[in-house]
């Protein structure tokens, strides 16, 4: 069937990302919708499960596979994807807009001659266009874009689009091994940061800054994140400082997250701190000073000292969490 | 070796951003432009790479108005040694953006070329892997840690919850990540030097889009939140509201 959509699914060690099941769920709707069918591609080694797409709406999932290719390999993904792109004659192709998707889906762009739209938020029909809602500025503004080129590529950003309940339907799975891949970048190794979740991926962030006084106090913010099982992020003013890492700072030359419950403590809310998680769903803001701009995007607000809240708040948790 | 560093000429990050009279673009009134926060790692690492090996030229490059020969001439004050301004007054796509990074980079014939992970206007992320994939060079992105030995290139890029350590070889396009190293400030003789460099001029390639802007507007502005207390005794209320209002914990 012509003007198929295709979608790449993201799966490390063998396991499929979360992102993965929500980009497998927007594409199927959004084949629902145009009036075709969805089929997934997986590039991995042994992978679980893999039928258990079909519960997000996905019909056919190609496995292409070669023990080399557990690991990302940049080269032979773009190639390997790009091969069954064309193959399949699929027009609509639908990443996640992860640290593999943005580097793997602009390659991809130029193999298929396709228009790329990354980082999305919303996907729209409107007659023959699909209309993608993107922001920009870190978020300080929000473009509408569609794409007029026959073939057409969508990075949707993870947490945003819901991937729901699973149905009980299984997808058929393709195994296709492929010989000798083309390894010429390829990972050879991988640093897991010290079983720390990470602020990109977390539906929960305990955020600090300067308010905390010293990295020295950054226990109080670790000790309500263990109690939330939450991520720990960062002001770039901390960054700077060199109290945090860099991988942990939230805002425009950070990471842009959305996180369902965001706890923003001692952090007066730079605007480009704000750009880059006034999109969480609940935000909340403890911070001494009622006046600063934190509360102005902030859900629920505690205007005390962190130093007597945190602790209060991080009891409290463990109360109901027991 | 001609090495390339790609960058662009964007919106100081403390702006406040205001859509423009068409409605797709921004009010550039009032806003200061700067060198494009992460094309400054992309700088230190090409005079690094160009030091260490003791030979070497580095050549800056942006796709865009005359105002952008402002970042181009920041980048010879740190110790780039010529500029090229690809001129383009008009909005680019990235695709339409990396086409014409391609020629001129293929022009010169630069094999190792680097670039900001991402430009804080847009914020797509994708202009270095595009240029690669044009150009038919490796690509790692979002770079962390590089060493280049011979002809092995070996770098730790950022990923959910670590690094990948990733290997490939030459031409090479690297994007750069904050933490990769500490961008040096021009000095003043660096700054009176770079006014004695080169900035060539040249239209840049032909500009066809694929994605075309609709419309952009402000994110929808949120209703302002409750403060519920001062002190601890508000912590069970506030344990409350997030458990039974939204229903978050």
């Amino acid at each position: 069937m012509a003007n198929k959509v295709l979608v790449f699914i993201e799966q490390r060690n063998g396991v499929i990302k979360k992102a993965s099941l929500e980009a497998a769920k927007s594409g199927s709707d959004l084949a629902d919708k145009i009036g075709t069918v969805s089929e997934a591609v997986l590039i991995g080694s042994d992978v679980d499960n893999a039928g258990l797409l079909g519960g997000y709406g996905i019909k056919k999932v190609v496995h292409i596979k070669n023990s080399e290719l557990g690991n990302y390999s940049s080269s032979a993904y773009a190639d390997l994807f790009a091969e069954y792109a064309n193959e399949s004659g699929a027009d609509y192709f639908i990443f996640s807009n992860t640290s593999m998707g943005k580097d793997l889906a602009p390659k991809i762009a130029v193999k298929l001659d396709a228009g790329i739209i990354v980082d999305a938020v919303n996907l729209d029909i409107d007659g023959e266009n699909i209309i993608a809602a993107r922001p920009v500025y870190a978020g300080k503004a929000i473009l509408n874009v569609k794409i007029n080129s026959a073939k057409k590529i969508f990075t949707l950003r993870p947490n945003v689009f819901a991937a729901g309940e699973a149905s009980d339907s299984i997808a058929e799975v393709e195994i296709r091994e492929v010989n000798s891949p083309n390894l010429s970048t390829k990972v050879i190794d991988i640093k897991k940061s010290e079983g720390k979740l990470d602020v990109a991926e977390a539906d929960v962030i305990v955020s600090g800054g300067r308010g905390l006084k010293g990295p020295e106090h950054f226990n109080l913010i670790e000790d309500l994140a263990d109690a939330l099982g939450a991520a720990v992020g960062a002001s770039r003013a901390v960054v700077d400082a060199g109290w945090r890492s860099h991988g942990e700072q939230v805002g425009q030359t950070g990471k842009t997250v959305s996180p369902t419950l965001y706890i923003a403590c001692g952090i007066s809310g730079a605007i480009q701190h704000l750009a880059g998680m006034r999109s969480s769903k609940y935000i909340v803001a403890i911070n001494k000073d009622k006046e600063a701009p934190i509360f102005q995007v902030a859900d629920y607000g505690i205007a005390g000292d962190v130093f007597e809240i945190l602790p209060a708040l991080t009891e409290e948790i463990k109360k109901i969490k027991g | 070796m001609k090495i390339a560093v790609c960058v662009s000429h964007v919106p100081d990050t403390a702006s406040k951003i205001s859509v423009g009279s068409d409605g797709k673009t921004i009010d550039p009134n009032g806003v200061t432009f700067i060198v494009n926060p992460y094309d400054e790692f992309a700088i230190e690492e090409a005079l690094k790479f160009k030091e260490s090996k003791g030979e070497g030229e580095v050549v800056v490059i942006s796709v865009g108005p005359d105002a952008n020969k402002e970042t181009l001439r920041k980048a010879l004050a740190m110790g780039a040694d010529s500029g090229v301004l690809l001129k383009d007054d008009n909005y680019r796509d990235s695709m339409s953006v990396a086409k014409a990074l391609a020629v001129q980079i293929k022009e010169m014939d630069a094999r190792l070329v680097f670039f900001g992970k991402q430009s804080v206007d847009y914020d797509n992320s994708i202009v270095g892997q595009l240029t690669a994939e044009l150009l038919g060079y490796n690509c790692i992105s979002v770079v962390v840690d590089l060493k280049i030995e011979g002809d092995k290139i070996t770098a730790e890029r950022e990923i959910e919850g670590g690094r990948e350590v990733v290997e490939t070889s030459f031409p090479v396009v690297i994007t750069t990540q904050k933490g990769l190293n500490e961008p040096r400030y021009a000095s003043l003789k660096g700054i009176m030097a770079a006014k004695k460099k080169t900035i060539e001029e040249k239209p840049a390639a032909e500009n066809i889009n694929l994605i075309e802007v609709v419309q952009m507007k402000k994110p929808a502005a949120k209703q302002p939140g409750k403060i519920i207390g001062t002190d601890s005794s508000a912590v069970p209320e506030l344990v409350r509201l997030l458990k039974e209002e939204a229903k978050v914990i």
